[in-house]
């Protein structure tokens, strides 16, 4: 057989090299530059080493903003998904109701994102908003922007409105595809509901929940636009997760080594959750 | 109600007559004409213990039936009766019986026993009970090796053998129904899988009821064939009966390769009037006031001769085993089966149809 040796195809790839170089390698290895060095501005740099990030793994700022958001993304994973499942089977599968509740449910997705806080914002304020002053009217001392215990449950509010919607279109989606054939099946059988959603709906939607846990993990864990204008991350640091501490941190005191090292540690914190995450859930589908 | 414990508990006294009175089904809220009826006016009588199928085209009507049976559809009009017992309202559990699917329809996070333990589980037995009862299932389906493995993990002629042990470890089911259960399993193991379950039934003689698009499948599997057209059945019969005497011209065409010439005919005074000629019958004609009469005759029963019907030879088809002779004729093309050692005419030929198996059909209904 006779090849032609040929190898100017490579040429074809360089336009996905430089968008690649644009869009991740190069903002990411200037920050990785950041992370390593001190800056003063006017492009002065000094060579830190590793002293930025033995910083930020020791400091308690980073330590209190992480626990924040970690218990932040576990509440509203645990909310969310339950809820988020239930709303699924609940809804029509055939008929006019249908479109109804699909688009209702995909409403606050279409929402831009600081939108939604300004909204929550107005909407909780105490004496005008309407869920704060109802609130205070029924008898309950509700005040977000002074109380910490109002702002994370305002917050979490916002966050569960904003994207259970998620949850539900996915689940909804994986429940379609059921076969009717599983449920004529499980009739015959004698199968309650419960077993019904334990044996055939829930491992059915195995592979849509794995998408919405690691989708609702990642957008919850970078979470940045809605307490910004809901909270500003107060009152005090109360609502202060890891990426309003880190835009604080970067452009309100201008340490950019720090917020760089941090911004690293950040990225692989998501990354290294993701990656276990996925490699469990997979791991059974590898077998099977 | 002390009877029906009585059916529950001894399995000798299992009896399931099934009888269908006038069953009519539609998935339309209003029904304008016939052809928003998806079964009209099904008559039915099947013994205890025999193995029947129902066979039809795609769309005909035979999985709404089931669906009927079954308990998962309630009909729009008629009844069901089950050894004269009137089911029609009861649901699948209350009915006491069995389906399985096109496609294998299996627990995926549970074993393989825990798979076929789960109807039992449901239904209240003990664990001893369910554990004998299992083993002796997946004996009988050659699943014993395999009990203690994901039911995901297995192939798919072993996970259409779960649905079906689901249905078999039951000791109380009044009937077993699979609609198509071999769509998705490999032509090699299709052999398999329906000698199996032909065994199966010899073993354990409960009436089964199999829905199958497929004329081989049906008449292998069945001792009585119920065909089905446009939400009706058409004809109900064995294999040599629906072969031999086909009731409706849809059984001509449906059963048989190549299937039966139906072709434009006149009746007068008895007889039937084909390209100028008498063809001679063995039926008796009495009727004769039909808008469409046709005469039907299958290719196996066409003979070449020196007079009869004279036919242009178009192509022959060698099979191997036979030949298939296409010819025309004024009225319409006609195929002839003859055996491969035959020598076929070339151009011209004469053809005579054996008057035993020459029907003459009137609105596509046989007129006898």
């Amino acid at each position: 057989m006779n090849k032609t040796f040929n190898q100017k195809a490579w040429y074809f790839v360089i336009p996905v090299f430089v968008l690649v170089a644009f869009n991740a390698a190069v903002p990411l290895m200037t920050v990785v530059n950041y992370s390593f060095q001190e800056t003063f501005g006017s492009n002065v740099f000094a060579w830190e080493g590793t002293r930025w990030f033995k910083e930020i793994l020791h400091s308690e700022r980073f330590h209190a903003s992480l626990g924040r958001q970690a218990i932040f993304t576990f509440i509203i994973l645990l909310i969310q998904l339950p809820l988020g499942i239930f709303i699924a089977l609940t809804m029509p599968k055939k008929g006019w109701g249908v479109p109804v509740c699909l688009i209702l449910m995909s409403m606050p997705l279409l929402i831009p994102w600081n939108v939604v806080g300004a909204m929550w914002n107005i909407f909780a304020l105490p004496d005008i908003g309407f869920l704060g002053n109802s609130l205070n009217s029924i008898g309950f001392d509700y005040n977000f922007t002074q109380q910490s215990g109002d702002a994370w449950f305002t917050t979490i509010l916002m966050d569960v409105w904003h994207w259970t919607s998620l949850v539900v279109l996915l689940s909804y989606a994986g429940l379609n595809s059921i076969q009717p054939a599983y449920y004529q099946a499980a009739e015959i059988d004698g199968a309650s509901r419960w077993d019904i959603f334990r044996y055939i709906e829930l491992p059915k939607m195995k592979k849509v929940l794995t998408l919405a846990i690691l989708l609702r993990f990642m957008d919850s864990f970078m979470i940045y636009t809605e307490p910004f204008v809901l909270t500003g991350g107060g009152p005090g640091n109360a609502t202060n997760f890891l990426s309003l501490d880190l835009v604080k941190m970067a452009l309100g005191q201008f340490d950019l080594g720090p917020a760089a090292a941090m911004s690293l540690i950040y990225f692989l914190i998501v990354l290294l959750i993701c990656w276990i995450f996925y490699s469990l859930m997979m791991k059974n589908e590898a077998r099977t | 109600m002390n009877f029906y414990i009585l059916i529950k508990t001894t399995d000798w006294l299992i009896m399931a007559k099934i009888t269908l009175k006038k069953l009519s089904h539609s998935y339309l809220v209003n029904q304008n004409n016939d052809s928003d009826w998806a079964l009209r006016g099904v008559d039915i009588d099947w013994k205890d213990g025999g193995a029947y199928a129902l066979l039809g085209p795609s769309g005909c009507g035979k999985t709404t039936l089931l669906n009927i049976i079954s308990g998962l559809l309630k009909p729009t009009e008629g009844e069901i009766l089950f050894n004269d017992k009137d089911v029609t309202t009861l649901n699948p559990v209350e009915r006491d019986i069995a389906q399985i699917f096109q496609f294998p329809v299996i627990y995926d996070t549970m074993t393989v026993y825990d798979n076929l333990a789960f109807p039992l589980k449901n239904r209240g037995l003990s664990d001893i009970e369910i554990d004998s009862k299992v083993k002796e299932i997946a004996e009988m389906l050659e699943l014993s090796s395999t009990l203690n493995n994901r039911a995901s993990g297995l192939t798919a002629d072993g996970k259409q053998k779960i649905s079906l042990g689901r249905g078999l470890v039951r000791s109380d089911v009044n009937v077993i129904m699979f609609d198509e259960p071999l769509t998705v399993i490999d032509p090699h193991l299709k052999w398999v899988l329906r000698s199996k379950l032909k065994e199966l039934h010899q073993k354990i003689n409960r009436t089964m009821i199999y829905v199958t698009h497929d004329q081989i499948e049906a008449l292998t599997f069945a001792d009585q064939v119920v065909v089905m057209h446009e939400g009706q059945i058409v004809q109900t019969g064995t294999p040599v009966e629906l072969f031999e005497k086909p009731k409706h011209t849809f059984v001509g065409h449906f059963i048989g390769s190549p299937g039966m010439n139906i072709l434009p005919c006149e009746i007068k005074n008895g007889q039937i009037n084909f390209e100028g000629k008498v063809l001679p019958t063995n039926t008796r004609i009495k009727k004769t006031n039909f808008s469409k009469t046709q005469v039907g005759i299958r290719p196996e029963f066409i003979n070449f001769s020196n007079d009869g019907i004279q036919v242009k030879i178009k192509r022959v088809s060698d099979t191997g085993r036979h030949k298939v002779v296409d010819t025309e004729c004024k009225s319409g093309n006609i195929k002839v089966l003859a055996s491969a050692s035959t020598e076929i005419p070339t151009g011209s030929a004469h053809i005579s149809f054996d008057q035993k198996y020459t029907y003459a059909y009137g609105d596509n209904w046989i007129i006898e």
